[in-house]
């Protein structure tokens, strides 16, 4: 126990560490960030009902996660595209990236909605 | 048994009757009797007056005397048609018709009313069918009428516009502007020509006549055949409007070749065997059960049989199965195509042949005499040749005034199949139970299989079965049935079926059940005895109950067969299916709504907590374009994706994967324009920006 004050200012100081760094993210990766919480959460809203009812419309439900999770995963590509210290994708434009992420959006849910049911 | 034997048998005898008689048969009372049914008024009168001539022109062929009485409300029709000035060709055309039977009066100002209009018509004509309405009008009302002086002004001209209807394959046109040909039209052109010929003031050019005649020719080269030289026309069934089906068609040209027989008188050389082979297309018919065939039959044969053509004779049986035993005569009627007696004539029975054999002929040619009170030619006895059995009978028409050859078709000869059915005698019938040697005899029972029998016999396994009879004809020379089968059935209903072989006059058949324990699956016990002897010329069929043998056959071994199951009844196949219960899943257990709306809700919080982060972000819009060119494509970019997403719910809602791929490809190429243009654009400004 006697560890626990300095160990719980430790956690504190990276946090804080932590907060201030991310703080210094350009405002659109902040977004992308915010939309991908969102998907992931909504994803695990449905899994939890999942786990109450029973998977019973087995389609209907692998289409609610995988259109949230797929979502994400896309949000997550178009992040990594358009952060500009990444070098890897210094001569691809955003707004490129953004019609890709566009594109892989609409096809998902024309499957998603094909599985629906 | 034998009673359901006896009358399968008649069954048989009766179907091979009805067989033998599809040979063609005159006219007779039968048909008398079904025009009446088939001809019969609604309320005193029929539905049109087409309808209403059919019935009377049948009824005046048939000589029907008892015909109901129409003629009344048939001229109180005719002469309102006629009367009328309003009716069309058509209608005047079968008003006159009805009339040249009903024999109506028609006034003289009406008839002189319907020539105007009909001339009239004839010089507007521009089909087929329109021609044909009125000159036959025309035709029928000079008939009709004796005072009124009827011509055709322009013969020749109507002649030839007719004419160009027709086509090279003998076929005609309805119009000039129908490519399709018919034969049917070709007898309702044939009828017209006809009419026109003889309304003609003057001679009609030889040329044309000539033309006409060789069209016939033509129509016959398309004529269709049958093996027994039955004749028809049919055409091609190209849409269901314009086709009439053989019979219609085939009786068309008839009225039609008729017609033009009549008005070109022994120009028209039509061989004896063609109007043979169309009558007898119209007799195999039988008795038509639609009105409008019924016509079609009589007045085609009526026209076959009247003086324009030789007229043929039908030679026909009574009965084509005779019993030697009860000695029957052979009977044959020879008479026109309407049931009417034909001249004195002679009929030789010139061969007769074993069905399906062509040897040599087994009788003499000779003649049959004639009785005249029944008018049938008689075969009192049937040549010593002829045994029990079926057999082709060859007949020859012989006309014993040579110079009405002209006027009569007697055909070349008329093969008729003939069954001789007779009692067989059935002789030395006997059973016997045998040591393994055969000499020695263990039982012997006679068997009287004309009446009953109760033999009960026993036998082991070492002895045989020896069963024998002898089957003789009328004549007295071997007889092979179709059937001669041995049955034993033991009493668990096992049956076991065996052939009487014969050689000769004597059938015998003998079991050795020292080899048969096999197939009797060891059974020992008591076995039912049954032989069945039939055949179709045999009078007296029979299926009898023999009795009973007691039969002791060894213990069986260790893997001897087993008997099959017994099958069930077999009657039961045809009774009432078990019913058919379906059974369906049970549904799945679905959760309290409220749960799902709450969880509904709860799917919609983290949308809330996005937009109130893109608050807490100050998110703002102030990127976006403000020219008013860019800011349009920004603006139908966002709507086009709304728009996908949109046509992604109705996906799920109602439409299907098809619909949806066709509609996505519109959009999907409208959104890449406007998306290629607003984030080209974008790219253009920060780069801008960039190097600024």
């Amino acid at each position: 126990m006697g560890r626990t004050p300095s160990s719980k200012e430790d956690a504190q100081a990276l946090f804080h560490s932590l907060r201030s760094a991310y703080a210094a993210t350009p405002v659109n990766l902040k977004i992308i960030d915010l939309y991908v919480g969102f998907a992931v959460f909504t994803a695990l809203i449905q899994v939890v009902y999942m786990a109450i009812v029973g998977s019973f419309p087995f389609n209907s439900f692998l289409s609610g996660v995988l259109s949230c999770v797929g979502t994400a995963v896309l949000a997550v590509c178009l992040r990594i595209q358009v952060n500009k210290e990444n070098k890897d994708f210094k001569d691809l434009p955003p707004e490129r990236a953004f019609a890709d992420f566009v594109l892989c959006n609409l096809v998902l849910h024309l499957v998603i909605m094909n599985f629906l049911g | 048994m034998p009673r359901s034997l006896s009358g399968f048998l008649v069954l048989l005898l009766f179907v091979s009757i009805c067989e033998a008689a599809s040979l063609f048969q005159p006219i007779s009372d039968s048909h008398g009797s079904a025009a009446l049914e088939l001809f019969t008024p609604d309320h005193g009168s029929f539905k049109s007056l087409e309808e209403t001539y059919e019935a009377l022109r049948t009824f005046e062929l048939l000589g029907i005397e008892k015909k109901p009485d129409v003629t009344a409300t048939a001229c109180r029709s005719i002469s309102e048609t006629v009367g009328s000035s309003s009716s069309a060709p058509k209608e005047l055309f079968y008003a006159l018709k009805a009339n040249s039977i009903a024999k109506c009066k028609i006034n003289e100002k009406a008839s002189q009313g319907i020539i105007t209009r009909l001339n009239a018509a004839i010089k507007g004509a521009s089909l087929l069918l329109d021609f044909y309405y009125s000159v036959g009008g025309l035709v029928l009302i000079k008939d009709q009428s004796s005072k009124a002086d009827v011509h055709l002004a322009d013969a020749e001209g109507v002649f030839r516009s007719v004419k160009a209807f027709s086509q090279s394959d003998g076929r005609w046109r309805y119009s000039s502007n129908n490519p399709e040909s018919s034969a049917f039209a070709s007898g309702i052109a044939l009828e017209t020509l006809a009419g026109i010929v003889s309304l003609a003031s003057s001679e009609i050019d030889q040329s044309l006549i000539n033309t006409l005649k060789n069209d016939i020719r033509k129509l016959f080269d398309i004529v269709e055949k049958y093996d027994d030289g039955v004749l028809y026309f049919d055409d091609k069934q190209l849409d269901d409007r314009d086709y009439e089906g053989p019979l219609s068609t085939t009786s068309s040209v008839v009225r039609g070749l008729t017609a033009f027989a009549a008005v070109t008188p022994g120009s028209l050389n039509l061989q004896g065997d063609k109007i043979l082979g169309l009558a007898k297309f119209f007799l195999g018919i039988g008795v038509p059960g639609d009105a409008k065939d019924f016509f079609n039959q009589i007045d085609s044969l009526s026209c076959l049989e009247s003086d324009r053509f030789s007229i043929p004779l039908i030679l026909s049986l009574p009965s084509t199965v005779l019993s030697l035993t009860k000695k029957d005569s052979l009977k044959v009627r020879v008479n026109t195509l309407l049931g009417s007696n034909a001249p004195t004539l002679t009929v030789k029975l010139v061969g007769a042949f074993n069905s399906g054999s062509k040897d040599a002929s087994l009788v003499e040619s000779q003649e049959l005499k004639f009785d005249e009170e029944a008018g049938v030619h008689i075969l009192n006895n049937l040549p010593k040749s002829i045994d029990v059995g079926s057999y082709t009978f060859v007949f020859e028409i012989v006309l014993h005034e040579p110079e009405r050859e002209k006027v009569y078709y007697t055909g070349s000869q008329t093969e008729v199949q003939i069954y001789v059915t007779g009692l067989i005698k059935i002789e030395n019938a006997e059973i016997t139970v045998l040591d393994s040697d055969l000499a020695s005899v263990e039982t012997q029972k006679k068997l009287d299989l004309a009446g009953q029998n109760a033999v009960s016999l026993s036998a082991n396994h070492l002895q045989k079965l020896r069963l024998s009879f002898q089957l003789t004809t009328p004549r007295g020379l071997a007889f092979k049935p179709h059937q001669a089968l041995f049955k034993l059935r033991h009493e668990s209903k096992v049956e076991h079926i065996f052939v009487v072989g014969n050689s000769g006059k004597q059938f015998e058949i003998v079991l050795n059940f020292l080899g048969l324990v096999e197939k009797f699956f060891y059974l020992s016990g008591r076995y039912e005895i049954k032989l069945t002897v039939g055949d179709a010329v045999m009078e007296n069929s029979l299926l009898r109950a023999l009795g009973h043998i007691e039969l002791d056959l060894p213990e069986p071994p260790e893997k001897a067969p087993r008997p099959p199951p017994r099958s069930a009844d077999p009657y039961s196949r045809y009774g009432p299916k078990a019913e058919i219960t379906h059974i369906f899943r049970a549904p799945e257990k679905q959760p309290p709504k409220e749960l799902s709306l709450v969880f509904l809700g709860f799917t919609i919080l983290p949308s809330l907590g996005f937009l109130i982060g893109l608050l807490r972000l100050g998110v703002n819009l102030k990127n976006f374009p403000t020219k008013a060119v860019p800011a349009t494509f920004a603006i139908l970019f966002h709507f086009g994706i709304g728009a996908v997403l949109l046509l992604y719910v109705l996906f799920w809602l109602k439409l299907d994967l098809f619909q949806t791929l066709k509609l996505l490809g519109f959009l999907g190429v409208f959104l890449v324009l406007v998306g290629h243009r607003i984030l080209s654009h974008l790219a253009a400004t920060s780069s801008k920006l960039k190097s600024a």
